[in-house]
């Protein structure tokens, strides 16, 4: 099992969502943060007073599949989440060790 | 305010004294009646202004400051709402509208006095002058609104720092000792500057001028905020700023046009000239910044409409609508720099803008009606009203001047009183964790 953790533009993310749905994602969970990377921030400027704000607004998809199904998987997020504007995000892969359905008691890749 | 003609002078050159038995049928025609008409504008107006400071105001400065202090901004303005109305009643009133002498009105009115005798009798505000067709009840109240919302305003000025029990101090001595002896200068016929012949007809002076010069004084009195010019103060949300400005935007018809006191077609012109000039003074502000900084913004938006309806303020009663046009179109550029070279160049925090707004426009407003007024506009009686010319400049120069001076000496005055029994600054630890919690206890989710 892997987890995949993208962090995006926020206005991607329903794009994201429905290219994730046909592959057999069940399930994801999703975060609003902030953050910094090569955009770096961006300036406002109120009556003249200009603010570097350093920290901008990402969502952060949280998502664990199957392995065989993570090429897939990093390959949809990055193709509904491309803007080729810089900010577009990155995406991390992660094993993952266990899981369970706290409902059930149903553990690993039936968890999922 | 419309200036009342002088009844008495009317009633000198008529030969009525000579004639008994007609001035006895002449009399009960002449003296005007309470009006069911005006005195119902009047309420209406009364209502409108003080929504501009509960919630209007309230609400423009509370999205303007950062979320630590959004409680602790509109506390500020609901408070003095309350705080003012009562010392209005008290004292404020009798100061600011009693006979008195040329400087300051007297205790003759304490506590309302003298309502119980002339309460359904037409509103007199002095021997001689021409009653006029609203009851006295609704005056004090309408006065009363403009009372609230001046000291009201100053409070952008020293947002985010300010002790609350300094501020409230503060407000009583501020609102007896610089805002009705002003109001009094300016408004009763008494007063030295209504005598100059000098026009304010909704407040450029009284208000504007009065609360901008003081929030100058309070932002260098108490200083820079704590990580001003270094750290991110933008606004917490400019959704309220906006709901806000517009309020004041349309309170402003009850402030301007019910600066007539009567619901004529002078209250008519003033409402007119007023949506022109906050129309003009909305996209002056708005391209000025668009051209120079790069993008036109919310907040430059509603600024503009702001410097516009103050720049009308004192003309409101006096101009046509193409001068209201030029007023508001210079109001707007003059905000937008007062707001943003003049307070850079300068170096103070006026954290919200009360003189780079108000204090500006106040002035632009105040000086220019004494190129525009149009005399028909203020005549009344045998008084052929105030026409714009060189010599009315000059005197609107002066009694700005007057008002700037006198407002900037006692309001550092009494803030240095202030300081010095309760302290105006709260301490730097408290001014990081925010106002919201540490004067109020409470805070936004």
């Amino acid at each position: 099992m892997k987890l995949v953790m993208a962090f995006i533009k926020p206005f991607k993310l329903d794009e994201v969502r429905e290219a994730l749905t046909p592959l057999g994602v069940q399930g994801l969970t999703v975060t609003e943060v902030k953050g910094f990377g090569r955009q770096k921030g961006q300036t406002e400027i109120y009556r003249g007073a200009e603010y570097q704000v350093s920290f901008l607004p990402k969502v952060k998809i949280e998502v664990v599949v199957p392995a065989e199904l993570v090429d897939g998987v990093v390959e949809a997020i990055a193709r509904a989440a491309r803007t080729e504007k810089i900010g577009d995000g990155k995406i991390f892969v992660l094993d993952v060790e266990r899981a369970l359905r706290i409902r059930t008691g149903e553990t690993d890749r039936a968890a999922l | 305010m419309r200036k009342p003609a002088r009844l008495a002078a009317v009633a000198a050159a008529t030969p009525l004294a000579a004639l008994p038995a007609m001035a006895q049928e002449a009399a009960p025609a002449a003296l005007p009646a309470i009006s069911a008409g005006d005195t119902a504008w009047m309420l209406t107006a009364t209502a409108l202004v003080l929504m501009m400071t509960i919630p209007g105001l309230a609400l423009f400065y509370a999205g303007m400051v950062r979320k630590k202090n959004v409680l602790a901004t509109m506390m500020q303005s609901f408070t003095i709402c309350a705080l003012v109305s009562i010392v209005w009643m008290v004292a404020g009133y009798s100061l600011a509208f009693g006979p008195g002498n040329a400087f300051i009105g007297d205790l003759s009115r304490l506590f309302l006095s003298g309502l119980a005798e002339r309460w359904d009798q037409p509103f007199v505000m002095m021997e001689g002058e021409d009653p006029a067709t609203i009851p006295e009840s609704v005056f004090v109240m309408f006065q009363m609104t403009f009372a609230i919302i001046t000291p009201a305003l100053i409070t952008g000025a020293f947002a985010d720092r300010m002790k609350f029990s300094a501020l409230l101090v503060f407000c009583v001595l501020w609102s007896l000792l610089v805002y009705a002896p002003v109001a009094h200068w300016v408004w009763h016929p008494n007063g030295w500057i209504y005598a100059l012949g000098a026009l304010d007809f909704a407040g450029g002076t009284v208000v504007h001028i009065n609360a901008g010069v003081a929030g100058l004084v309070a932002a260098i009195v108490l200083g820079r905020r704590t990580g001003y010019g270094s750290e991110n103060m933008a606004p917490y949300n400019l959704t309220l700023a906006v709901i806000g400005a517009s309020m004041l935007w349309v309170g402003w018809f009850g402030f301007n046009a019910g600066s007539a006191l009567e619901a004529g077609a002078g209250a008519a012109m003033a409402m007119l000239v007023t949506q022109i000039a906050a129309a003009a003074a909305t996209l002056s502000w708005m391209f000025a910044e668009w051209a120079t900084k790069g993008k036109p913004s919310v907040l430059g938006a509603i600024s503009g409409a702001i410097s516009g309806l103050v720049a009308i303020t004192p003309a409101a009663g006096f101009v046509l609508p193409m001068p209201a046009l030029i007023i508001g179109a210079v109001g707007g550029l003059a905000g937008f720099w007062g707001a943003t070279a003049l307070k850079k160049m300068c170096g103070y925090d006026d954290s919200l803008d009360a003189f780079g707004v108000h204090g500006v426009c106040g002035i632009v407003g105040s000086l220019l009606v004494g190129i525009f007024a149009y005399a028909p506009l203020s005549a009344s009686g045998t008084d052929p009203g105030t026409a714009g010319s060189l010599g009315q400049f000059l005197l609107q120069l002066y009694a700005t001047a007057a008002v700037f001076a006198f407002t900037a000496v006692a309001t550092f005055v009494l803030l240095k009183l202030t300081d010095l029994v309760v302290g105006l600054r709260v301490a730097e630890e408290e001014e990081r964790e925010g106002l919201d919690v540490t004067q109020h206890g409470e805070r936004l989710a």
